[in-house]
């Protein structure tokens, strides 16, 4: 008798054809199973799906304003997500981003609040390097931690977010806390103080820097991932410890490279954020940026030009689904769950670069 | 050029007339949450005040509303949307979104703001919000009454004015019935986290207190007092009566109903004006949820006269003589506080034995 099966064969290297090609099947693959959820609470699949993939882009009303705002919104997702990518490659597991981002807005905010209400030139470029360095000491405690004593970065970095929040609190309600603000937590609001604000740059676009940051990031760690050694060294550390360290790359110093440059990253968008588009320091500030970058990097397969698709698309959801619940009143709950099902058709998928799918008929 | 300019003319002429169909005679109103709907607390209570608008006023309103909305930089593109949606009224019901609902409504000078529990207003920017001390009392008085450890334990939020004043109304009222009475003031610095205030509460309960008063927005401490026995709790926000009759005793209900049914006629009517609303028990902005049998019937009937005298405006609930906590004269004798110094509350009374977290 012939039996039909199914085997999965390991590819000897990874497919680059399928690399490129499940991050599309995955969102096909989340249209069908969202829109069957969406069936499912009573709204029509299509209309929901086009409200959350199109609307942003199109609308004629949202259009000219939502366009703008995937900028906005992909940014600081973007600048995280780059340095993130380059730690991951090399095996060094920064999870605490989201910290580095708070620790960054707070120095960032700090420097500008020190000038209130200086008109100077300087102070903008200062608070990027506060911000920066805010990011880069923040992610430095797990990377001496790291060489010095061998702790786990994962667990460390990620411990100290919740010590970054804590951080926040405090000042929002003590050291930058608004001395015109009736006794309520938050900081002055950078909207009221020009100098150190984060605007527009061009009218209608959503550029503000940060955004530029973010295009200057992908150029950068392209560039050093196909161009420069440093790139050479990572990539190699990720995919042969051994490897790497006969061709001479210091353990060490690539351990506080790549946390290092992750941190300033991520420290320079929650500046940018806290500065420009949230305004002010307040307790809640932080509004995931540093988790979300995570699954960003992965979906762009830690690649530059990937994260800059990934974190535009990223941002496409998160709009999308804002006018999904204005529209159509679906539940927010709903909504994550949709970018849920990305994440998990994404990392399914992924089983077909590694894997070879083989029909064939078996003589039982 | 000038055939252009005619044609351009005409295109915006078009466009306007069909904005204008299809604007029906619909009145949209907008809210903006900070938690989900089903939070059962803050939130919740938001949202039935939504649920009251479309009660009220059928098919002559359209309610959207956005839940979860972050109070850092995803607030203004929410609010901005909503104006684009078409709201003639939004609804900003948290405090953190107050400059983002002044930036956007500067954008929209057609459309109605109103704002929770801030303290900015302009032309298109009302706010409101609910004289909870009114309710602080009322819990101050039964606390008072029924605290055996002479121990009252207190869950603060942070330390703002609003979270101050209820620490006083609360204390003053328990003060004037028990005399021995102690406040223990444990700051949670969050408005919602259950495993926040279930652990204050546990801490409270360990350091004596027998009856827990709580200016966070979940159940937990309900839970808490529920497992130790013998506390008593208050509910928050929302009348939480699935603890009752005990540890639950009575509760402060946000009832947001009434005005926004109100404001939403007055946008109608084209009458509404940027207002500062601040209403208490007498306007029904502040439910006394029903003081269970666990609380003896003549403290219970205490109680409820203090609420209707509170609610009738023959009593203020900071009526003199109160000195402040370092002594010095706050109210004379029969004077009572004005809004002003109530609205910037930043000291404790006296007799309250603990410190406001410095700034």
């Amino acid at each position: 008798m012939i039996r039909p099966s199914l085997i999965l064969e390991k590819r000897p290297s990874p497919s680059r054809f399928w690399a490129t090609t499940t991050p599309v099947l995955a969102v096909i693959a989340t249209m069908i199973a969202g829109g069957i959820m969406f069936w499912a609470l009573g709204k029509d699949p299509i209309e929901s799906i086009r409200t959350i993939f199109w609307d942003p882009l199109f609308h004629e009303t949202f259009g000219p304003y939502s366009r703008p705002q995937l900028l906005v919104k992909a940014a600081p997702l973007i600048l995280i997500a780059i340095g993130l990518s380059l730690g991951f490659r090399a095996g060094v597991w920064n999870i605490g981003a989201e910290g580095q981002y708070i620790m960054g807005a707070i120095c960032g905010a700090a420097v500008g609040l020190a000038f209130y209400p200086t008109e100077n030139i300087l102070i903008f470029p200062a608070m990027i390097l506060a911000g920066a360095f805010g990011g880069w000491a923040w992610a430095m405690i797990p990377g001496l931690l790291k060489t010095r004593f061998g702790t786990n970065e994962i667990l460390v970095s990620l411990m100290l977010v919740y010590v970054a929040e804590a951080a926040l609190a405090s000042v929002s309600q003590g050291l930058l806390q608004n001395p015109d603000g009736m006794g309520f937590p938050g900081s002055r609001n950078f909207r009221d103080f020009p100098a150190a604000y984060n605007t527009e740059l061009i009218t209608g676009t959503g550029m503000h820097w940060g955004v530029v940051f973010a295009f200057i990031a992908v150029i950068f760690a392209y560039v050093l991932l196909t161009r420069h050694m440093l790139g050479f060294h990572v990539r190699l550390t990720g995919q042969a410890p051994r490897a790497a360290r006969f061709a001479g790359v210091n353990p060490t110093r690539l351990v506080l490279f790549c946390l290092g440059i992750s941190g300033a990253l991520a420290g320079m968008a929650g500046m940018f954020e806290v500065s420009g588009p949230a305004g002010q320091v307040t307790i809640d500030f932080n509004s995931g940026y540093g988790f979300t970058a995570i699954i960003v990097a992965f979906l762009g397969r830690l690649h530059p030009i990937g994260i800059l698709l990934a974190g535009l698309l990223m941002a496409l959801t998160y709009i999308g689904g804002e006018l999904a619940q204005l529209m159509l009143g679906l539940p927010a709950a709903a909504i994550q769950m949709f970018q849920g099902m990305l994440m998990f058709f994404l990392l399914a998928m992924d089983m077909l670069t590694n894997y070879r799918i083989r029909f064939t008929l078996k003589n039982a | 050029m000038r055939a252009l300019k005619s044609l351009l003319t005409g295109v915006a002429l078009v466009a306007g007339l069909a904005g204008a169909a299809q604007a029906d005679d619909k009145t949209k109103v907008g809210f903006i949450f900070v938690g989900p709907v089903g939070d059962g607390g803050w939130t919740y209570e938001h949202n039935q005040g939504r649920l009251a608008v479309e009660e009220a006023f059928g098919d002559k309103v359209e309610t959207i509303y956005q839940e979860s909305v972050p109070e850092g930089a995803d607030a203004e593109r929410a609010i901005t949307q909503m104006a684009l949606a078409g709201a003639d009224l939004i609804f900003t019901t948290s405090f953190g979104y107050m400059d983002a609902t002044l930036a956007v409504a500067e954008k929209f000078p057609a459309v109605k703001f109103e704002h929770a529990t801030g303290y900015k207003t302009s032309d298109n920017v009302s706010n409101y919000s609910a004289r909870f001390y009114e309710g602080r009392a009322v819990q101050g008085h039964i606390a008072g009454k029924m605290t055996k450890t002479n121990t009252v334990g207190y869950i603060a939020s942070f330390p703002i004015p609003e979270v101050i004043r209820g620490i006083n109304a609360a204390y003053i009222h328990a003060k004037k019935v028990n005399p021995d009475v102690q406040f223990k003031i444990i700051w949670a610095y969050t408005w919602f986290d259950p495993t926040k205030e279930a652990d204050a509460a546990k801490a409270l309960i360990e350091q004596g207190a027998d009856v827990i008063l709580q200016h966070t927005d979940s159940t937990a401490p309900q839970a808490a007092a529920k497992e130790a026995g013998n506390v008593i709790t208050f509910g928050q926000a929302s009348d939480m009566a699935e603890y009752g009759p005990s540890p639950r005793v009575s509760s402060i209900i946000d009832n947001w109903g009434p005005y926004y049914v109100a404001r939403t006629q007055a946008v109608m009517d084209g009458s509404w004006a940027s207002v500062s609303t601040w209403d208490g028990i007498g306007a029904g902005m502040v439910g006394i949820g029903e003081i269970s049998d666990a609380v003896p019937a003549d403290v219970k009937a205490e109680a409820e006269a203090l609420r209707d005298s509170l609610s009738d405006g023959s009593y203020h609930a900071f009526t003199g003589p109160l000195n402040k906590q370092d002594g010095s004269v706050w109210l004379a004798e029969g004077e009572t506080a004005d809004d002003g110094t109530l609205a910037g509350m930043n000291f404790y009374v006296e007799g309250i034995e603990a410190e406001i977290p410095s700034n």
